[in-house]
């Protein structure tokens, strides 16, 4: 069974270190911020200049003049801060951001994401995107491992425009969590009641299996 | 107006001088923090050939959306317009010009217009098409792209609390772009929720000094949410 976008929200925090400052992305990536790990703190950065999300408000409490990356209301943490989109992406460009988790439409080997335009077809722009990914310390990229109509999207090389070329090392799908080293996929984790056969068949690039693989672990699963 | 009193009386004083093809920067991040009273006027006066600046194009319906909507904008700088159906279509209709920057990019080439340094270079987009076109430099091993600064025209800005003399403060995460923008105009206007009389602000706490104002005007705002969300009950 491929993950559920909880299931992937909690593999993501899995990824959370004590003391982290992250930003994470719009969709699947923001749900982790509800499955931090007990006894580690982090704090989350909004590039439209919140660092310090806090839970979406109460009813009474919500507010125009607050919200996430994602456009949704939300609220300020105890030891929040406002500030600009410069001084935002001061942050972020000046590599003060420890983890970034983010959406693709396609990676491959060399570490290239792909994420923010189809040519002809979708235009949404890349947003923060390609600050992000040149400026945090680390990215998780998440997605589903094949398209909706079944292609993979973990390729030999990336077929639509860039976000960011050979920047991302580790890939978090609804079918495994990966590495990518070698020019290769590397397989860490299936997904529970996911065979191996079943990856390596979504999986278009090169794929290998790290001697220590295993079933990804994930709570009350 | 006299000596650093910057108030106007209307809209329509505010944005006097507005004309066809003109370069508008506007701040805000989606819904959040737009001048939306300015952006209205902009509506009525009706100018067009518009090139503008901002980080989002509004809704259908809503913000730039409607400038959009009356065929007033021939070019967008923008880093995401994915709220937008109107302009999607027009864009892959190639009725409009798009220039679709990097957030910080876009950010950072304001900011840079409004400090007098023409370009800058950065890491962001390096190896993608961003670069296409733009000179390139390695620095300590890492490729960098040259980008040029960014001005306008007018300058289009919302604040929260403002005094006579264009000292602007704005509140949580409605800041956003506006500071920015606001530095990067030959003509800055902004509209504040609280007009005040000087002395009223804390000094300390002044987000845009009056320096980079030319005109300030008091409105209402609709404050219209893209996504409400809440806590489960």
């Amino acid at each position: 069974m491929a993950l559920t976008r909880g299931q992937l929200a909690q593999r993501i925090a899995q990824e959370f270190k004590d003391g982290d400052y992250i930003n994470l992305g719009i969709g699947i990536p923001t749900l982790a911020a509800g499955y931090v790990p007990a006894g580690i703190e982090v704090m989350l950065q909004s590039e439209n200049g919140l660092l310090g999300i806090g839970p979406y408000p109460t009813t009474e409490r919500v507010d125009a003049d607050l919200i996430n990356a994602g456009k949704e209301t939300v609220t300020a943490r105890t030891g929040a801060a406002f500030f600009s989109s410069t001084e935002s992406f001061e942050m972020i460009r000046g590599g003060h951001i420890d983890l970034t988790v983010l959406g693709a439409l396609e990676v491959d080997v060399e570490g290239n994401i792909a994420s923010w335009l189809v040519p002809g077809r979708m235009v949404k722009g890349m947003g923060g995107a390609m600050d992000l990914v040149a400026g945090a310390k680390d990215i998780l990229v998440t997605m589903t491992h094949t398209s909706k109509s079944g292609e993979s999207k973990l390729m030999p090389r990336c077929t639509l425009p860039l976000t960011g070329r050979g920047c991302v090392r580790r890939v978090l799908t609804d079918l495994a969590y990966l590495e990518i080293e070698g020019g290769a996929f590397i397989l860490k984790e299936w997904a529970p009641g996911v065979t191996v056969e079943e990856i390596r068949h979504s999986t278009a690039a090169r794929l290998l299996i790290a001697p220590d693989a295993r079933q990804m672990q994930l709570p009350g699963g | 107006m006299a000596g650093f009193d910057k108030r106007v009386g209307s809209y329509e004083e505010a944005l006097r001088g507005l004309a066809d093809g003109m370069t508008v920067a506007a701040g805000g991040f989606g819904l959040c923090g737009i001048p939306e009273n300015l952006i209205a006027q902009i509506g009525k006066g009706g100018c067009r050939d518009l090139t503008l600046i901002s980080n989002n194009c509004g809704v259908d319906g809503f913000g730039l959306g409607v400038l959009l909507k009356q065929r007033q904008v021939r070019k967008m700088i923008a880093s995401y317009v994915g709220e937008n159906a109107e302009f999607e279509r027009q864009l892959l209709a190639r009725e409009i010009e798009v220039e679709l920057v990097p957030q910080g990019t876009l950010a950072e080439r304001l900011r840079a217009g409004g400090a007098g340094i023409p370009a800058f270079f950065t890491a962001t987009g390096f190896g993608t098409s961003v670069a296409d076109g733009k000179e390139t430099r390695q620095f300590d091993g890492r490729g960098f792209i040259l980008e040029n600064a960014l001005t306008a025209d007018f300058a289009l800005v919302k604040g929260w609390k403002g005094d006579w003399l264009g000292n602007v403060i704005y509140r949580r995460t409605a800041r956003n772009f506006n500071p920015v923008v606001a530095v990067a105009g030959k003509i800055t206007v902004v509209e504040v929720e609280d007009l005040v009389e000087p002395g009223t602000l804390d000094p300390d706490g002044i987000h845009t000094p009056g320096i980079y104002v030319d005109r300030v005007i008091q409105g209402r705002f609709e404050k219209r949410i893209e996504k409400r969300t809440v806590q489960p009950n």
